[in-house]
């Protein structure tokens, strides 16, 4: 067992290395979810998941099942998925259309989209009590607050805190990115969610998300394999097809991802700045451009196009990489498993072309027969067991420890493979634990 | 065996498919089962025309593997990718060894187009798999389009939809189901 007992936090984590208990100790886990999930902005889903009124996605933010759901007035509710009588889930399906109010099962009590008690049966039965329909208990709870940013919904399930804008902060430019692309400046959901659970805790996801020093050790592998014949490809019809480019890419040397960087904010949010070049000049790309450019003109197109980032990580439970339209979102199950669900979206007003360049990634990195996440996540449960066990007491974080520039809060990594990431993430992770 | 052949080939033209067909589609099944099982993966690729795909659609509403997400879409290209990945000495992944066991079963012959030569055989599967002392299992449908070759018949496209696809995946499936 951990060495710190009941999730107490003291001493667990230092500038350059963290106690293996905050990955392992369940108590800490609970605390998480209370502390980190239950307060802070989640992501619960892209507008376009839900067109129609009626129209709603089940999602889980921390341990709280949830609804998100279209009202009637085109506005998004997010509501428990709790009856309000006794207690019963009411939505048992994924998704669905609710039609005009949630039915209970159990006894049959209605209510609207946003939550507020439509009907109960045999009304009288509650005269005389204080369970009448004008006690907002009748109501299921809502959300405390929700929020939606160019049609990405981020739920808070505490009253207080900062606004979802402030949440987000630079890292908006996560989705800035991803709509700017669209020439109609806005995305839409491919209906298809990839879910894959990883047995080990939620942290390690995150803190993999922005670590360039694993793809060439890890993805050797697929990397190699996609080389060797997108070689042959190239031998026999002149040039691979991109998807190849995506799983060769891994080859890419150490030396070379070093050079990468992240910029790392002080609420753990981070941005990995582009490696693989996606700014090709074939037929399909320049037709894009020249769209882009009726739609927003020369300079803005330039200036749109020339954003340089791989991916964005907005903590605790989002990673989204915007010039390839996709996005995970991590929700923990508990202290050893975690569940990730993958999106991806159409740039709206794009040619086609440029959606098959974003599902071909779909496909081929993020669906759940993944070449390259299969070693991810054999990592992940081979960390998690390592964590789990008497071996050693820390997790080290010191690769260029003390080199990073700190711009006014802001870490920049002066190398790609700088744990800078890993020991931001523990900055705001020791933030928000520590809140009341 | 001859014997038999001809008079079985007889019965059947006066029905719509003929047992011949029936029961080297089902040889052909059971050999490509096999197959994964030993883990042959390059007799696998062999087993598609030179235009090939293996499909599994991410919904079973799909008609086409094309422009749709899928959880696999492979030619043989993107085949000899994952067939030559898990045979790389740091596919980590690999390790420890796992293994699968595959039932075909319920056979049916959906088009025999003897002048084409071409054939559309659905058929239910169940895959076991055991990896680091754990079981998993996948079942479904096949639905294959064969085609006549000098080599016997080879696949045009397998499309796989299995019942549990829409499920959270508890790791990846790392080959073909
Ligand atoms: S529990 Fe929902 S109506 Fe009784
Ligand atoms: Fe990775």
């Amino acid at each position: 067992m951990p060495r710190k007992k009941n999730g107490g936090l003291a001493g667990l984590v230092e500038p350059d290395r963290v106690h293996r208990s905050v990955y392992a100790d369940p108590a800490i886990f609970e605390r998480e979810m209370d502390h980190i999930f239950h307060k802070t902005w989640i992501y619960a889903g892209h507008e376009s998941q839900v067109p129609k009124p009626g129209d709603y996605y089940t999602v889980q933010i921390g341990r709280q099942p949830m609804i998100m759901v279209r009202n009637k007035d085109r506005s998004i509710s997010v509501l428990y998925n709790r009856c309000p009588h006794r207690g019963a889930m009411l939505c048992g399906d994924r998704h669905g259309n609710a039609g005009k109010a949630f039915i209970c099962s159990y006894h049959g009590w209605q209510f609207e989209t946003d939550g507020q008690v439509r009907s109960i049966p045999l009304p009288q039965g509650y005269e005389g009590t204080r369970f009448s329909t004008d006690n907002p208990d009748c109501n299921i709870k809502r959300a405390a607050r929700v929020g939606s940013y160019r049609g990405f919904v981020f739920v808070s399930l505490a009253e207080d805190g900062e606004t979802l804008e402030e949440f987000l902060g630079d890292a908006k430019v996560a989705f800035d990115d991803m709509c700017d692309r669209a020439p109609k400046g806005e995305v839409e959901v491919v209906p298809t969610c990839f879910r894959v659970v990883q047995k080990s805790n939620w942290k390690i996801f995150l803190e993999n998300q922005l670590d360039a020093l694993h793809p060439s050790i890890t993805h050797e592998s697929a990397g190699r394999a996609a080389q060797i014949v997108e070689k042959d490809i190239a031998k026999r019809s002149g040039k691979a097809p991109l998807d190849y480019h995506y799983l060769s890419a891994f080859t890419t040397p150490l030396s070379k991802w070093d050079q990468v960087q992240t910029v790392n904010y002080p609420n753990g949010h981070c941005i990995l700045q582009g490696y693989m070049g996606l700014r090709p000049t074939d037929p399909d790309t320049l037709e894009y451009e020249k769209v882009m450019r009726k739609h927003y003109g020369k300079d803005r197109t330039e200036e749109i196009l020339s954003v340089n980032i791989h991916h964005v990580l907005l903590y605790p439970g989002l990673s989204v990489q915007s010039p390839l339209q996709q996005l995970r979102a991590v929700r923990p199950l508990s202290v050893d498993r975690t569940l990730t669900e993958i999106w991806h979206f159409r740039l709206k007003g794009a040619p086609e072309a440029i959606y098959r360049r974003a599902l071909g990634y779909y496909n081929l990195v993020n669906s759940p027969a993944t070449m390259v996440n299969a070693d991810d996540l054999e990592n992940f449960w081979k960390c998690h067991q390592g964590l789990a066990s008497d071996g050693g007491d820390w997790v080290s974080f010191h690769r260029n420890a003390g080199q990073d520039d700190d711009d006014e809060g802001v870490i920049k990594s002066r190398f790609g493979t700088s744990e800078a990431p890993m020991r931001n993430q523990f900055r705001a992770w020791s933030d928000m634990m520590a809140g009341a | 065996m001859a014997k038999e052949k001809t008079k079985t080939k007889k019965k059947a033209t006066a029905k719509t498919n003929g047992v011949d067909t029936q029961r080297e589609v089902e040889q052909f099944l059971y050999r490509q089962a096999e197959i994964l099982d030993a883990k042959q993966w390059a007799d696998f690729i062999d087993l598609f025309t030179a235009d090939g795909h293996y499909w599994m659609p991410a919904t079973p509403d799909q008609t086409t593997g094309e422009g749709v997400p899928s959880i696999f879409y492979e030619d043989r290209d993107l085949m000899t990718v994952r067939m030559t990945r898990v045979g790389h000495p740091h596919a980590w992944s690999q390790a420890p060894a796992w293994g699968t066991s595959h039932l075909v079963s319920n056979v049916v012959i959906e088009q025999d187009d003897k002048k084409k030569g071409e054939i559309v055989a659905r058929s239910r599967f169940h895959m076991m798999e055991f990896r680091r002392d754990a079981s998993r299992h996948f079942a479904g449908t096949y639905r294959h389009h064969l085609r006549r070759t000098s080599d016997g018949l080879r696949i045009r496209q397998q499309r796989v939809d299995m019942v549990n696809g829409e499920g959270v995946y508890d790791y990846v499936l790392q080959i073909w189901v």
